[in-house]
């Protein structure tokens, strides 16, 4: 009998096979890691691992984290709130300003926060006012916040959009305030939401170093940065890699005890209630202040500081280009989009419906291949298709492919909440009454995870757009994208001509996100 | 027997490689350098041999990772950089073919290296930049050593991670020896030097007024100048054969790997000729490094003069470096 259900267990092959291939590929570059690891010499390698500064970079590297997860948590929560459950005039508007802040690359929005202060900043300028430029921790929290918010947005307005409210009703009948309704009913219904949202926005934080560099804070990714931008040295760079690596292991090990076990879907017979709307009434102004100046920071000074760059006169070398870099751009980032959701789907879906040791260890590999620092992909990516597949080596079609797997950890939260909130029952129904597995998923719960579907292609396609060190070395030659114009042309400190290119990222962008949303939208 | 027909198609596929092999030359160029430095000599290049040129553009360093990680089967012909270090690091690596003798025939010493494996197209000189509004300029120091006095406390910006400021500390550690220059950093630090992420945030920072001097490189300057003509920020040289006055070069090597040697070497040598060197000198704000061309012997006397006398050869030795610098807590 026992025999009987573990075989009833196994997840179906379409299901598993996508999944156990996408664990493989996201284990060549730790492979490839290790490698150049351990042939290094041991002694600098010792020296290396066990300085006295790493705990300094720990700590900062943890304190930031900490930080920006209670930030974005208050930014985020009243985004989704106010999008999903409330009258709020101009709610498209609002999602997608919510969603904006990801198209602006994060040193972009870094330069700009800079550019504030000082007595030669814009607002001196503007206005008279001299204040110091934001720098340190706290300058690192406001600029990496700001762009990671939307990680977490997304992730509740999914979460919010697929939850039962008759809990909520429930509760009110019951005879709870709303306040402790939202506090023990709505809440803990979102912590898959929340969970993922902050998981992806911790590995961020502990990955990127756009903003710390420029904002000069010492954390753990910085000190990788420094590495990679100046060593040569590929042993010792792989040496860090894997400390960032364990860092990350440690956190999805703590993610994986705290989601174990959960579950949100209707258990009993009947329909999930339509949700019903809140009125804001004249509460509508607060939220209207509120979205304003979250945008302004985030978007409409980084836009401004872009505008003002431009209009320092651009070299017309860069028209040339601009045409060929939005196709490269577009051409690499919407299939990645793509792909990355069918990778996301199968591991996503395993991990929930069929839990077990393989399909949790397949699932957190999706996130080490977020955590690996994209270098260190890329030259993995190198030697494996170069030994392998030298014909693909600098192929769009390779280009595509890391994209998804690096990224594809972004498309699973959503992906994931939806499917908490998914009742396997009807799945299961639909299977009483003969259809085939597949059919059965596709007719039943594939149509319920559309917004977790939707919330992940963008994630990824905005990622993938901004993205460098990957594109640097595998995009085909001749191939450039607007991320690595945008990078060149300010590294140079030639903001003029970076500048159209920056737009550029930030209009396909944005177009791209609306027209995933008004599919959406059409439905509803 | 083999029958005529089965070697044919075999033949066919051969000649028809080589002939496309032939018929398109094409060189492919891995760039660390901007396209708006590159592509204007690159048009030009191609109008002028009929060569086909494929450009890669990236980060200095990443694209010399990946060369190393490609190994022999790199795509690229040739390597462009911004820096000596990366240059370097790919000679240690074996990977860059010894140069033929008249490449560089027409180079003072100061932009040659004598392994022969890459070589100088453009140089930049290290300076001291400065508000001309805030700063008297007869306070200044003669000696970058001087910059560890109390009057400079908390005021002098520097970027410990970028590749110029590298090769001006393996420049001084081959100077005035490791000691003391382990000895300067450590100074400089405990003296509240401020670490910006690289040139252009330094200069950023000294007009918003948040300090006072940084150690950039000279051509940030002179272009900023050129855009703006009430631009404040002055270059200053430190005293004759001070290592603060170092030139660090972009260069040009071209890999063993590649199957396209002569074309190669044609680029490389188009490099050094006139037409580029006037686009390094009026364009980039860079210093020529061959000499009889326009201004460049002007330019060359008004700089050579006051380098510290030093080896391209010398600035290979960049893990040292790093090794010192994250000893100093710096990187």
């Amino acid at each position: 009998m026992g025999l009987a259900k573990n075989i009833q267990k196994l997840p179906p092959w379409y299901f598993l096979f996508p999944a156990i291939f996408v664990g493989i590929s996201v284990t060549l570059p730790l492979v490839y890691l290790v490698f150049r690891a351990v042939d290094g010499d041991w002694q600098q390698s010792y020296e290396l691992i066990f300085r006295q500064r790493n705990l300094t970079l720990l700590y900062n590297t943890l304190a930031l984290t900490g930080g920006v997860l209670v930030t974005t948590t208050f930014l985020a929560f009243p985004y989704a709130w106010l999008t999903s459950r409330t009258d709020i005039p101009g709610n498209k508007l609002i999602t997608l300003l919510g969603v904006m802040p990801l198209a602006i690359p994060g040193y972009v929005l870094a330069y700009s926060l800079l550019g504030l202060g000082g007595t030669n900043g814009t607002l001196a300028q503007l206005f008279g006012i001299i204040i110091d430029r934001p720098s340190g921790y706290w300058g690192s929290l406001l600029a990496i916040s700001l762009y990671t918010f939307p990680y977490l947005f997304l992730n509740l307005r999914t979460g919010f959009i697929g939850l039962d409210t008759s809990t909520e009703e429930a509760a009110r009948s019951l005879g709870l305030s709303s306040f402790k309704i939202l506090l023990k009913v709505t809440l803990p219904q979102l912590k898959p939401s929340f969970y993922a949202g902050m998981l992806i926005i911790g590995l961020y934080v502990i990955g990127d170093f756009g903003a710390v560099s420029l904002m000069r804070f010492e954390t753990f990714s910085y000190a990788l940065f420094l590495q990679y931008e100046s060593a040569f040295d590929r042993v010792y760079a792989a040496w860090i890699a894997l400390m960032l690596l364990t860092l990350t292991g440690t956190i999805l090990i703590g993610e994986y005890k705290l989601l174990k076990g959960l579950s949100f879907y209707r258990t009993g017979t009947g329909t999930a209630r339509k949700t019903k709307v809140l009125k804001l009434g004249h509460w509508k102004w607060a939220a209207f202040i509120f979205v304003f100046l979250v945008t302004l920071i985030a978007i409409i000074i980084p836009v401004i500081t872009i505008l003002f760059w431009m209009a320092q006169g651009v070299d017309p070398i860069v028209w040339n280009t601009l045409g060929h870099s939005v196709r490269s751009s577009v051409m690499a980032s919407a299939p990645a989009a793509v792909l990355a959701i069918f990778f996301a789907l199968p591991l996503a879906y395993i991990s929930i419906r069929y839990p077990s040791r393989l399909s949790s260890i397949l699932q957190r590999f999706a996130y080490l291949g977020y955590a690996t620092p994209p270098l260190a992909l890329a030259l993995a990516f190198i030697f494996f298709s170069l030994s392998a597949v030298p014909f693909l080596y600098q192929s769009l079609g390779l280009l595509v492919f890391a994209y998804a797997l690096h990224f594809l950890a972004e498309s699973m939260g959503p992906i994931r909440s939806a499917l908490y909130q998914a009742p396997p029952r009807i799945e299961e129904a639909a299977r009483s009454l003969g259809y085939s597995r597949f059919k059965a998923f596709w007719l039943t719960t594939f149509p319920l995870l559309k917004s977790g579907i939707i919330a992940g292609a963008a994630f990824v396609f905005l990622s993938a757009m901004k993205e460098l060190p990957i594109t640097f070395i595998l995009s085909p030659i001749g191939f450039e994208t607007l991320a690595v114009n945008v990078w060149s042309f300010s590294a140079e400190a030639m903001f003029a001509e970076a500048a159209p290119f920056a737009l550029c990222i930030l209009f396909f962008s944005i177009l791209f996100v609306y027209l995933l949303f008004a599919r959406e939208w059409k439905r509803a | 027997m083999v029958s005529r027909r089965s070697l044919f198609l075999p033949a066919l596929f051969i000649f028809l490689f080589v002939f496309i092999e032939l018929a398109s030359a094409q060189i492919t160029v891995y760039s660390g350098r901007n396209r708006a430095l590159v592509e204007p000599l690159v048009n030009q290049f191609e109008a002028e041999t009929g060569i086909n040129v494929r450009i890669r553009y990236g980060g200095t360093t990443q694209l010399a990772v990946a060369i190393m990680e490609e190994g022999r089967r790199s795509p690229a012909d040739i390597f462009w950089s911004q820096d000596a270090g990366a240059l370097g690091a790919l000679h240690s690596g074996d990977i860059l073919k010894v140069l033929p003798e008249h490449i560089a025939a027409t180079l003072p010493p100061q932009f040659t290296n004598p392994a022969n494996t890459w070589v100088a197209t453009s140089g930049r000189a290290r300076v001291l930049a400065y508000d001309k509004n805030n700063v008297d300029s007869s306070t200044l120091p003669e000696s970058v050593f001087d910059l560890t006095r109390p009057e400079w406390r908390g005021k002098v910006g520097w970027a410990p991670a970028n590749a110029s400021f590298q090769s001006f500390v393996t420049a001084m550690r081959a100077t005035e020896g490791d000691e003391r220059t382990r000895e300067w950093l450590r100074q400089m630090k405990a003296n509240g030097a401020v670490a910006y992420n690289n040139n252009n945030s330094i200069l950023q920072a000294i007009e918003a007024g948040e300090i006072q001097l940084g150690l950039t490189n000279h051509y940030y300057i002179d272009r900023a100048k050129s855009g703006n003509p009430n631009y404040g920020i002055e270059a200053h040289q430190f005293g004759a054969g001070d290592v603060g006055n170092l030139i660090n070069v972009a260069g040009l090597g071209i890999l063993k790997s590649s199957k396209q040697q002569d074309e190669a070497i044609a680029f490389v040598a188009f490099m050094l000729r006139e037409y580029a060197q006037q686009f390094f000198m009026n364009e980039v704000f860079e210093y020529p490094v061959t000499t009889g061309i326009g201004d460049s012997d002007r330019m060359l006397e008004s700089i050579l003069g006051i380098t510290p006398d030093i080896n391209l050869d010398a600035l290979n030795d960049l893990d040292e470096t790093l090794r010192m610098l994250r000893q100093t807590d710096l990187l």
